[in-house]
């Protein structure tokens, strides 16, 4: 077997049957691919069907537990990212990965800077590429500032000339879209576009339907974890991918009861934090689910943040029941029975290491304890209650809560925050991560919240979970409310399109 | 691509003057021009307040003084820019300088260079000890080099017992080292300023050197981009531990006797150095000379405030004002920069670079 492509070469990079568990959860049960050199192929699936586990895999940072890794016809095995990367692989990440206080050229260029003829770094040199990259990519960015404080879309064009400038044989670029504006996206595209034509695999993931369409030549779906099919994709329609994506029916999905919609509980008028967001009004009635839409970078969490007094705002109000809350001040928010369950359940909503039953009645110390000692069978109980309502699956209430999955994790964030009896929810992202089955619970118990007269601010990024969920939906884009649609008007298509409204395509 | 030509051309009939003044006022706003800037104030008043601080004996002296400090601020440099720290390395000065004194007494003919290399060697293995079990453990270095602190101690204390070397002049051409000059200026500030440069061209020339800052500034980002941040870890540590024992051979020389407690208390004066000199406590930014400077300044303190009659005392609760100090301006150029490039960039996407000041090296 010879490692030179001929004409009838074998594909570029295959992953066959890999399979990848953490302890008890299964990430990956049937990670299949097959990219050609060439060709652009997209991933499709919900959140948490092993997409960017299959992506860290064939980056070289998780190694499988079995199946095979095939370059080029011949098995492969990576330690670590720098193995993947000398074998021409290159990988966008979602989350940009760059380092803050580094220049901008050298965040491209580390580890491969230009050398001069003394053997080092030649910054000229690597500022003119830097350039040259950025004028191809038709963007200003300037090579000698810092990366700290950048965009996230600016990040992830940094990102993207990274990948470029490796001249990769084999690009991978997970959600590389999410932040990026209709241009820039299209800018994405002509380079994706002329790296294929240049004979580069291409393994494009999105959660839009309209890109995945646009650029890519084949399409893969997984589930669960799990391959389910490839498509060629003028063959095939979104509504069945949708369907060998979900499994089922998404109505079933999110079984939203009707609630009744009462007064007005919070208020927000004119927030304005220079530089993030401008102008947010917006008003949650008791029982009312509204979803707040956009891409990420938008905007959305730091408004909820602001709203809930974790960060401060230039100017504007917060009204609860018709109390102002003063900025700054989470205490006074909680004291105004308001709650929140952050999107980073790991870093910031649970404390990883203590009990489920610790995690849950940590916001009721204070009504716990006697003499200002916590009376251990009144917490025991109160924990017992909150897990029996919400259903947290746990072979003990005494096991640490990084020991459950996802969803009853966030379940137990839930419980903690619903044993402060909130009049107030705001949920950030609150199924991301979490498989299938239990997504719909969480849903469920979103529901139920607001059927009991709780008003509730639903941040998501998700398009089917807030169509399916929220009352109301105001979309976000570049730290505006750039609409507001009442359930029955609102479709995917009309919330895309106010999310990126320079883009030339919404559907 | 004709647009592409358009477009860099204006960029680069302006470049040389826009790049001129952007390195002059980042020259001026850097880290280690502050810290210069105070050392030299430090140096007028107390001059001015007492003239024979700045005599030849007293500026020889304050060389003299400063050499080993600088020699282990530079290696603590390295490992402090990878998000690490090192506290043992008044332990490995102290082991090393007690080795000198043992080799000397077994071996009393060792050529000069035999015994820089037994010391930088030795201070090398127990650094490569250090940065192993750092990078293996994956345990905070505060805690290892804690460790290692006490170990070497332990060992060194075993070791010597009661027992003191005076190398200083024994051999005698060993402890001239310390009092020879070349111009006027003692070999030992040579040596340590060959350090320095050496180390400054390091950092910011090698694609190592380099890696290093990358991977203090966000280690999960390193390891995924597939730097190899493990060896250069490992090599921060024994770049440390080398130029403690490189320390730990001056040290001797220049002052006579070792035993068991040479160097105690060391590790923290090091630390206190490199912050006071700019870099950033957890990694990502700062620069070799920034901490020499840093350790001119702190030695200079001690004895400007010896001049100056302030009490002992006073001393270590000024050092410890700078280091608060040099902590905050830190901080609060950070968020001043962040501040701005929020606002100025909300306004003009892009334009924002020009007017922020250098954080980053």
């Amino acid at each position: 077997m010879t490692s030179t492509p001929t004409a009838d070469a074998p594909a570029t990079f295959a992953l066959r049957s890999v399979t990848k568990s953490f302890g008890p959860v299964v990430a990956l049960a049937d990670g299949t691919i097959v990219l050609e050199a060439g060709r652009i192929h997209a991933l499709v699936g919900e959140n948490g069907a092993g997409k960017s586990t299959m992506v860290k895999t064939i980056a070289g940072i998780y190694q499988p537990d079995s199946g095979s890794l095939e370059l080029r016809g011949e098995t492969v095995a990576f330690r670590d990212a720098a193995e993947s990367k000398a074998a021409g692989i290159s990988v966008i990440y979602q989350e940009p990965t760059l380092f803050p206080d580094l220049s901008v050229a050298e965040n491209i260029f580390i580890g491969r800077q230009p050398k001069n003829r003394f053997g080092f770094v030649d910054r000229q040199a690597m500022r003119r590429q830097a350039e040259a990259l950025f004028s191809r990519l038709g963007v200003p960015i300037d090579p000698d500032r810092s990366a700290e404080g950048l965009s996230i879309a600016d990040q992830q064009i940094i990102e993207i000339a990274k990948a470029i400038s490796l001249e990769a044989r084999v690009l991978v670029m997970d959600e590389p879209t999410a932040a990026l504006s209709g241009v820039e996206v299209e800018r994405l595209f002509a380079v994706a576009r002329s790296l294929r034509d240049q004979g580069a695999a291409i393994l494009f993931i999105s959660h839009r339907f309209d890109e995945v369409f646009a650029l890519c030549d084949t399409i893969t779906v997984m589930r669960d974890g799990a391959y389910i099919a490839t498509h060629d994709a003028k063959e095939i329609t979104v509504d069945a991918l949708v369907r060998e994506m979900v499994g089922r029916d998404i109505s079933t999905l999110f079984p939203k009861t009707e609630a009744e919609i009462g007064d007005v509980v919070l208020r927000v008028r004119g927030l304005n934090r220079d530089g993030v967001f401008a102008d947010i009004d917006f008003d949650v009635r008791a029982g009312e689910i509204v979803g707040l839409a956009g891409l990420v970078g938008a905007g959305r969490t730091e408004v909820a943040r602001a709203v809930f007094g974790i960060d401060p705002y230039d100017s504007g109000s917060v009204t609860m029941a018709g109390a102002p809350l003063r900025p700054r001040s989470p205490r006074d928010s909680i004291a105004a029975r308001m709650a929140f369950v952050p999107e980073d359940r790991r870093k910031q909503g649970l404390v990883m290491d203590l009990s489920v039953t610790k995690n849950t009645t940590l916001t009721l110390r204070h009504q716990l304890a006697r003499f200002g000692l916590i009376s251990r069978s009144r917490e025991a109980a109160a924990s017992r209650e909150w897990s029996t309502r919400l259903q947290v699956k746990t072979g003990s209430q005494d096991l640490a809560v990084s020991t459950l999955s996802g969803g009853n994790q966030q379940k137990v964030v839930l419980a903690k925050w619903l044993a402060t009896d909130p009049r107030f929810l705001i949920v950030d992202e609150p199924t991301r991560g979490i498989d299938i089955g239990t997504k719909a619970e969480v849903h469920r118990l979103i529901s139920e919240l607001a059927g009991r007269g709780i008003a509730v601010l639903m941040i998501s990024s998700e398009l089917p979970e807030v169509l399916g969920m929220a009352d109301r939906i105001l979309v976000m884009h570049e730290g505006r409310i750039t609409a507001d649609f009442p359930r029955a008007e609102a479709t995917a298509e009309k919330i895309l399109h106010a999310a990126t409204t320079d883009a030339e395509v919404a559907a | 691509m004709s647009r592409v030509t358009l477009a860099a051309s204006p960029t680069r009939t302006h470049a040389p003057t826009r790049t001129f003044f952007r390195g002059a006022s980042r020259t001026f706003a850097s880290r280690e021009f502050s810290v210069f800037a105070a050392l030299a104030i430090l140096l007028i008043v107390t001059t001015v307040a007492n003239p024979r601080f700045l005599s030849p004996q007293g500026t020889k002296d304050l060389l003299l003084n400063s050499a080993i400090f600088v020699v282990m601020a530079v290696g603590e440099t390295l490992v402090i820019i990878s998000r690490n720290v090192d506290l043992s390395v008044g332990s490995i000065l102290g082991l090393t300088a007690f080795s000198t004194g043992a080799v000397y007494s077994a071996f009393p003919h060792m050529p000069l260079i035999g015994i820089f290399v037994v010391g930088i060697v030795l201070g090398g293995i127990l650094g490569a000890v250090n940065g192993l079990i750092v990078t293996t453990a994956r345990v905070p270095a505060l805690v290892i080099t804690l460790g290692t602190l006490y170990i070497f101690r332990g060992i060194n204390n075993a070791w010597a017992g009661s027992t003191q070397y005076f190398v200083g002049n024994d051999p005698q051409e060993f402890g001239n080292l310390s009092a020879q000059t070349v111009f006027g200026i003692p070999l030992l500030a040579l040596i340590a300023l060959a350090v320095t440069v050496i180390f400054a061209l390091y950092l910011y020339g090698a694609r190592s050197g380099r890696d290093l800052y990358a991977i203090g500034s966000d280690p999960v980002a390193a390891e995924l981009f597939g730097i190899r941040v493990r060896s250069r870890v490992i090599l921060a540590f024994v770049v440390s531990g080398a130029l403690s024992g490189l320390a730990g051979v001056l040290y001797a020389s220049r002052f006579n006797s070792v035993g068991a407690d040479t160097g105690t208390g060391y590790e923290l004066q090091i630390v206190a150095a490199v912050v006071v000199g700019g870099v950033a406590i957890f990694g990502g930014s700062g620069t070799v000379a920034g901490a020499a400077i840093g350790a001119v300044l702190l030695t200079t303190m001690t004895g400007a405030l010896a001049a100056l009659n302030v009490s002992k005392f006073w001393q270590q609760a000024i050092v410890g004002v700078l280091i608060i100090a040099a902590i905050l301006i830190t901080k609060v150029i950070s968020l001043r920069n962040s501040r701005r490039l929020r606002v100025s960039e909300a306004k003009a996407p892009g334009a924002a670079a020009d007017d922020i000041e250098a954080t980053h090296v």
